[in-house]
This record gives structure tokens, C-alpha cells and sequence, in this order.
């Protein structure tokens, strides 16, 4: 099977470099059939790399240790779950998997687009194919998922234990498909500048594409914060690791992206801002592949290192350097066709958006990078850590949250008293009473305050905005309340679907307020000894050690120990935490042990408690106990989310006039004074 | 003024203040990152170089890891081949931190007067020892 593998690799790779070297010579243009043969090639490298993940998933499937990498990552006594998902579990595995779904999307991106933006498609392909093709290079020169040992092992090494959790099936190729599918917007947007067409249509063409990576990349990084909360131990969801940041620079401006967008749409602004924004976005998606590959800044991912990092590197500069150079060359023809009118307008809440956006994404690079810039600059390494990523990242992010109110309400162009007046007057009431309600109730935190302050006021607008669609609805229709609930949603997809993310955007935000109130102890108990933890809700719990018991399962040998909880005096039940050895079919340990967390959830607080080990091989253990504020609506802000941007892209629902009236809005503009530039 | 105007204005301030709270940040809360020679060398050129926050990155020295009967103190050596620390933290160690060899862990702490390095923290680095082993028996 890996004979089949490594042709299909190379046959991937010569339809891929086909497919871009017509692309760009241009030569397709008027000659029909070599204009099939790019979009041909594009299909073809997708079953060509599809045949290669087969091959492959065989190995893993049949236990055939004599491929290196089945043997690395896989073991006999391996649930078959993960047997499957190891294909994305290591490194060549996942460059294969990268390969397989970038040029999936290509395909996609080739039979999905509408006819009216046919002349881009031969470029969209190009860039694809470039993309694959350096991909498909890196697995046959640098990590060859085929490669065979010189010898058959008896049994395989297994899965690293803290990637033996469901959410771990699921949490990668979130994140992946996320960065991957960046690159067809990417690919259009270098499109439309190669083939001159830079009206707004390949922004229309994209829309669902930003969408889809940045729904991918929000999963996967949600899911991320829930592998860490759960598999880790430490106790909270977000350490501001280098990988984490990474993840989440791409989402920051892709964020940016989707807002400033819609400026360009309605007011045909901010060209070369989008243009440099989506070719931003995607070199860092490359770059957070080389921050996880490459290891040259430690990280808790450090079992994905490996010297493909410079692969990427390489690659990295390449095409940054090309992308920013065919932009600057089409500079002149991006000029921005009005100009800002007021300060008070939702251009200048979307354009100062934006900016904090990138703020943010600058310093979360900055901060990731300065370990390396001032060994480079002072010759001495300094690091930066959490205090620092919270300090510069709330102000920003509390302002952000205060926009996520303003923007959508306030008007285009120029808001008037009046305007303001009627947007904002209950909402900023709400906020008032939420800021008097939570110093009353004696909490103190400022940032915390603020945050549950500024939710207010934006919960405030959402629910303006909801109800105010109702009762026009019931007004014109006579329709009931849920009825007209349901279709001021379905009618207007867009619009009360981005509303929804940011109710999930802010219930994010509620609970990292809670975080300020965590609380955390340790404690080496007997058995029947116990401590009591005051919660920040005012519960009293109290934590009794049961006992440490040791069995075997599947793959490891495990040590349990259990604690009886009682809140505020009432029994709640036993949890558990263990310590696992995992071992391989013949007994022996794999891996460093590793803890596994109980965890009791709920709408107030999580109770999290990790067993640290005992004392002297007695039943005396050690454990740490964590109350976690607000943990669970994290993940309950991570649905609403989802669901949110999932209504937005549905399909139909309400007609796209977004041309018509931009052109509307630019007349006016014309006639009030300020011109194009 | 224009809007226009008012908007670079406004951007300025934006830009201005990000990298204020850049600076600020890295000046406040930026810590060394030192081998043990490093440090060695740091202390020796400036006597004021003690329960400064630093990170220190280093492997434990095998069989130097001493364990209080609680489980909850543990004092170690760390060493760069050339100069040697004993580290002491009070705390949970990361499964990560064995005895084995070739541990590569980093501590956060203060180095006091008496040469004793107080962590406040300390990670280890994914062990290497089973990957070694591995490396071994893929080349045996």
C-alpha cells in the first residue's frame, strides 16, 4: 500500500504543478481546452491525495508496524477511534490530511463559484495547486508519511495519552480546516488582482468561504480551550501558549475581515485594507503551521516538533513577498471611491474595529515572538507570559466588546442626535443598571465589572434589534410573537445571524469575567480526611478523600482516587481523578504518566480536582482543588456561535442587493460633498 | 476638521496607545529566559542580580530530585553541563517531571542570595526519554 501511496503523492504533485504553471502563464486565455485542463487537474489532485489517504488509513486500519508512522502513533490495544484519527495525529499524517482537504476545498471553490466570476477561477486554481503542490513537496522531501522501517516492530508506540481524548478526534481537524479553507479566499483575492477585476465581486464570491474558515477556526479553537480545561490539568482553558496564539491570530484578522467587508460592499471603501487583510490572514495560518511544527518556541505542543518548521518558513516568505509585491504594483487602481463623513457613522466604528482587531493580533504576535526579537535585538532572551497578554489584550478587548454594541446600530455615513438618541438610550440604560447591580452586589474586580457592564450594554442592542423586528413584522403581518420571531431570522439571515454570534461573543466574554474569581487549593488528605472551599458564589463545599484504587484497563494501569463532595452540607456524589501509566500489549509503560481531572460542571461554577499523586505509595493523597466561575458558558457562548455564523450562511433567505444599493450610497455620497479622493 | 481627519487622529491614538501597552507590558512583566551559565555570568557582573524574576531553562540532574513526605515540596538540580543550580519549589510538578534523564525542565523563580533558586513555577518540557528510547530502537 505505501508503493500506491508515494505514486499518488507524485501524481498529486505534477497535476498540482500543471494546474498552477497554465494558471499563471496565462497562455489558457481564449484556448479552451487548456482552461478545462487547470480546473481538470485541480479534481484530479484531490483523487490522487485521496487515494494516498487510503492507502495510508489501510496501514493504520491493518497495524502495519513497518510503516514508521502507523508504528509511531498507533498501538494493538489503541481504541479504534483513534486509530482512525491518527491520521491527522502526527505530523506527516496531518501535512497529508492538510494536502487532502486544500485541494477538496479547491475543487469546491472550482464547481461552487457562480458563472459570473468564471474569468477568476483559472487563477483560483493556480494559487491552489501552488498551495497543494508545496504541501505534497514537504511530505515527499521532508516528512514522508510512507516511509518504511528496516525492520516490522512487534507492536506500534501508541497515541501520546493527553491526545487519547475525544475531543481530540474532532479539535485538530476543526483548526485545519479552518487554516485551510483561508486559502480560497486568499487564492481569490490574489485573483482579482492578477486578472484586474477588483470591483467588489470577488468579495462576493468569498463571502461563504470567510465564513466557513472563520466557523472552522472558531471550533477548533473552542474546542482547543475545552482539550486543554479537560486533559491538562492545570485548571483553566487559556495559558497563552505559542500554538494557542497562533490559532488565534488568524481568527483575529479573519475577524477584522469579515467586518471591514461589508464597508467595501456598501460604500466601496477600504480596498487595499481588505486586500492586505485577507493576504495577512493567510500567512499567518502558514505561520501558526511553523510556530506548531517548527518548536522554536516551547511550547505544551511540543510533540508536533520537527525541522518541516523551515519548510514552512521558507514558504512563508516566498509567498508574502509575492502577494505583497503584486499589490503594491495594483496599488494606484484600489483608490477607496468616498471618503468618511463623521466620526458618529458605522464606517468609523467598523474602521476603529478593525484596527483594535489588528492591535490585538500585533501584540498577541509580538508578545509570541519576543523571546526570539530580543535575543535577535539585545542578546539576552526575554519572555512574556500570561500577565502580559492579559494586561495589553483586556483594555483592547473590553473596547472591542463596547464596538460590538455601537456598530451594527449606529447609522452609515453620519449618525444624527436624533439617531443616536433612539438607538442607544435603552441599551446604555441596561449597562448603567448592570455596572449599579454588580457594585451593589459588592463585586469589585474593575476589568470583571466592566466586561459584565459592557455585556450588558450590548445584550441591551441585540434585544432592541430583536424586538424592534417583531413588532414591525407583527405590526405589517399580524403575525404571533415566535412566528415573527422566526422569520425576521429567516428573512434576514445576515443580519440577525451575526447578531446571534455576538450574543455568543459576549457570553464568551462573561465567562472569562469569571475567571477573576477563581479560587484554588491544595491539600494532602487521608482517607476520611477533608477540606472545606468557600466558592465565590457563596457555596460552602465540602471534600472528602475516599480512598486511591488501582486497575487495569485497555491500555494503561490506572490509580483512581475519589472524593465525596457535599455542597453547602448536601451530599453530591463521588468524583473521581486518576493518574494513568499507559502501557503497551506487552505491559510495558509508554509515555509519561498522566493525569486525567474530574470535573463537576455547572451553570455557577465547575468544581475541578486533580490527584497529584500520593504520599509514599500510601492511600495519603495530594490533590488540588479549583472552583472555575462561569466555565460552562464558554462552551454554551462557543454553540451560540456556531449556530449564529450557521444561520448567517444558510442558503437563500432574503434577496442580496448589496451592489444596488451600494451604488445608491455612493450618488448620495457624490452629491453631499465629499467626493472620491 | 474633517472625518477623515479625525480618523487618523483617532487612529493615531489607537496606535499610540496598543504600543504603549506593548511597551508597558514587556517593560512590567518580561522576565530573563537564562541557561544556568548565563545566569552565573549575569550574577557575576552585576552583584544586584539576586530574587530578580527570571525563567531559567535546564535539565534536572538525574537523581537529584528529593521529594517531601507530603508530596508537596521538591528540591531538585538543575544543570547546563557547565553550571548547576539546586532549585526548591513548593507546589504540583507536571506529570512531565520525572527522575529520568534528560529532563528538560524550565523554572520560574527567584535566585536568592545563598544560591538556592526558589520556582514559583515549573514546566517540563514533553519527555524526551521515551522519544529517545524510540529514536534507539528504530536505528537498532
Amino acid at each position: 500500500m505505501t508503493l500506491l501511496g508515494q505514486f499518488a503523492l507524485w501524481v498529486a504533485l505534477l497535476l498540482a504543478v500543471w494546474s498552477a504553471t497554465v494558471a499563471f502563464s496565462g497562455r489558457w486565455q481564449g484556448r479552451e481546452e487548456l482552461r478545462r485542463s487547470i480546473s481538470g487537474a485541480v479534481y484530479g489532485t484531490f483523487a490522487a491525495l485521496a487515494v494516498a489517504a487510503l492507502a495510508l488509513w489501510k496501514g493504520l486500519v491493518t497495524h502495519d508496524f513497518n510503516i514508521e508512522y502507523v508504528a509511531a502513533y498507533t498501538s494493538r490495544n489503541l481504541p479504534s477511534g483513534y486509530i482512525v484519527s491518527a491520521l491527522w495525529a502526527g505530523q506527516k499524517g496531518s501535512l497529508l490530511f492538510w494536502a487532502l482537504v486544500l485541494s477538496l476545498f479547491a475543487s469546491l471553490a472550482q464547481v461552487l463559484t457562480p458563472r459570473r466570476y468564471a474569468a477568476l477561477l483559472p487563477y483560483v486554481a493556480g494559487v491552489t495547486s501552488a498551495v497543494t503542490a508545496f504541501f505534497v513537496c514537504t511530505m515527499i522531501f521532508a516528512a514522508n508519511p510512507f516511509e518504511r522501517l528496516p525492520f516490522t516492530p512487534a507492536d506500534g508506540r501508541g497515541l501520546n495519552p493527553q491526545l487519547q481524548n475525544p475531543g481530540m478526534m474532532i479539535h485538530p481537524p476543526m483548526l485545519y480546516l479552518g487554516y485551510i479553507s483561508i486559502t480560497i479566499p486568499f487564492a481569490f483575492a490574489v485573483a482579482a488582482l492578477l486578472s484586474r477585476s477588483l470591483d467588489t465581486g470577488w468579495i462576493h464570491a468569498i463571502r461563504k468561504w470567510t465564513l466557513v474558515s472563520w466557523l472552522f477556526l472558531s471550533i477548533g479553537i473552542t474546542l482547543g480551550m475545552w482539550w486543554a480545561y479537560v486533559e491538562l490539568g492545570w485548571g483553566g482553558y487559556w495559558a497563552w501558549d505559542p500554538v494557542e496564539n497562533a490559532s488565534l491570530l488568524p481568527w483575529l484578522t479573519m475577524t477584522a475581515f469579515l467586518h471591514s467587508v461589508m464597508i467595501q460592499e456598501k460604500r466601496g471603501m477600504l480596498k487595499r485594507w481588505n486586500l492586505g487583510l485577507i493576504i495577512g490572514t493567510f500567512l499567518l495560518s502558514i505561520f501558526g503551521t511553523f510556530i506548531t511544527r517548527s518548536g522554536v518556541i516551547a511550547s505544551v505542543h511540543s510533540f508536533t516538533q520537527s525541522n518541516v518548521g523551515y519548510f514552512f518558513l521558507g514558504f512563508l516568505a516566498v509567498s508574502g513577498v509575492l502577494a505583497f509585491t503584486l499589490l503594491y504594483t495594483r496599488w494606484p487602481s484600489l483608490r477607496a471611491e468616498v471618503q468618511l463623513e463623521s466620526m458618529l457613522s458605522r464606517e468609523a466604528a467598523f474602521l476603529f474595529n478593525n484596527l483594535l482587531l489588528v492591535g490585538v493580533a500585533f501584540s498577541v504576535l509580538w508578545g509570541t515572538l519576543f523571546p526570539i526579537l530580543s535575543e535577535l535585538v539585545r542578546g539576552s532572551k526575554i519572555t512574556v507570559g500570561p500577565p502580559f497578554f492579559n494586561r495589553v489584550n483586556i483594555p483592547i478587548g473590553l473596547l472591542l466588546l463596547a464596538l460590538t454594541g455601537v456598530g451594527p446600530l449606529i447609522a452609515w455615513r453620519k449618525a444624527s442626535t436624533a439617531n443616536l438618541r433612539r438607538q442607544f438610550t435603552a441599551p446604555v440604560t441596561t449597562g448603567l443598571v448592570t455596572l449599579v447591580g454588580l457594585l451593589a452586589s459588592g463585586m469589585r474586580d474593575f476589568y470583571a465589572i466592566m466586561a459584565l457592564a459592557l455585556a450588558g450594554f450590548v445584550a441591551g442592542t441585540i434585544v432592541q434589534e430583536f424586538w424592534r423586528g417583531v413588532r414591525a413584522r407583527r405590526r405589517m403581518h399580524g403575525e404571533s410573537v415566535p412566528l415573527a420571531f422566526s422569520r425576521l431570522v429567516a428573512r434576514n439571515r445576515r443580519r440577525y445571524g451575526g447578531y446571534l454570534v455576538h450574543v455568543g461573543v459576549l457570553i464568551y466574554f462573561v465567562a472569562f469575567s469569571g475567571m477573576a474569581f477563581k479560587r484554588e487549593m491544595e491539600a494532602t488528605l487521608k482517607p476520611g480526611q477533608s477540606v472545606r472551599m468557600q466558592s465565590p458564589f457563596g457555596h460552602t463545599y465540602t471534600l472528602t478523600h475516599m480512598g486511591v484504587s488501582q486497575f487495569e484497563a485497555l491500555n494503561r494501569i490506572v490509580s483512581a482516587a475519589t472524593v465525596s463532595v457535599a455542597k453547602d452540607g448536601k451530599p453530591e456524589g463521588l468524583m473521581t481523578s486518576e493518574k494513568r501509566q499507559h502501557v503497551d500489549s506487552f505491559k510495558r509503560p509508554t509515555f509519561e504518566p498522566s493525569t486525567e481531572v474530574g470535573i463537576r460542571s455547572g451553570l455557577q461554577e465547575d468544581l475541578y480536582i486533580t490527584y497529584a499523586g500520593s504520599v509514599n505509595g500510601t492511600e495519603e493523597a495530594v490533590y488540588r482543588f479549583t472552583i472555575n466561575p462561569l466555565v460552562w458558558w464558554l462552551w454554551f457562548g462557543g454553540f451560540v456561535l456556531v449556530f449564529g455564523g450557521v444561520v448567517t450562511m444558510w442558503p437563500g433567505g432574503g434577496p442580496t442587493v448589496a451592489a444596488p444599493r451600494r451604488a445608491v450610497a455612493g450618488y448620495e455620497v457624490a452629491l453631499v460633498g465629499g467626493g472620491p479622493e | 476638521m474633517k472625518a477623515g481627519h479625525k480618523f487618523l487622529l483617532g487612529a493615531a491614538a489607537i496606535v499610540v496607545s496598543v504600543g504603549f501597552l506593548i511597551a508597558e507590558g514587556v517593560k512590567e512583566t518580561g522576565v530573563y529566559f537564562l541557561t544556568p551559565s548565563e545566569l552565573a555570568a549575569k550574577t557575576q557582573a552585576d552583584p544586584t542580580f539576586y530574587d530578580v524574576g527570571l525563567k531559567m531553562g535546564a535539565k534536572v540532574v538525574p537523581g537529584s530530585v528529593r521529594r517531601a513526605p507530603d508530596n508537596r515540596q521538591i528540591d531538585f538540580e538543575v544543570s547546563d553541563g557547565a553550571k548547576t543550580y539546586p532549585v526548591t519549589y513548593r507546589g504540583l510538578v507536571p506529570d512531565t517531571f520525572t527522575d529520568a534523564n534528560d529532563i528538560e525542565v524550565i523554572v520560574e523563580g527567584r535566585l536568592g542570595r545563598d544560591g538556592v533558586f526558589r520556582a514559583t513555577e515549573v514546566l517540563a518540557k514533553c519527555g524526551s526519554r521515551y522519544d529517545a528510547a524510540y529514536e534507539k530502537s528504530k536505528k537498532a
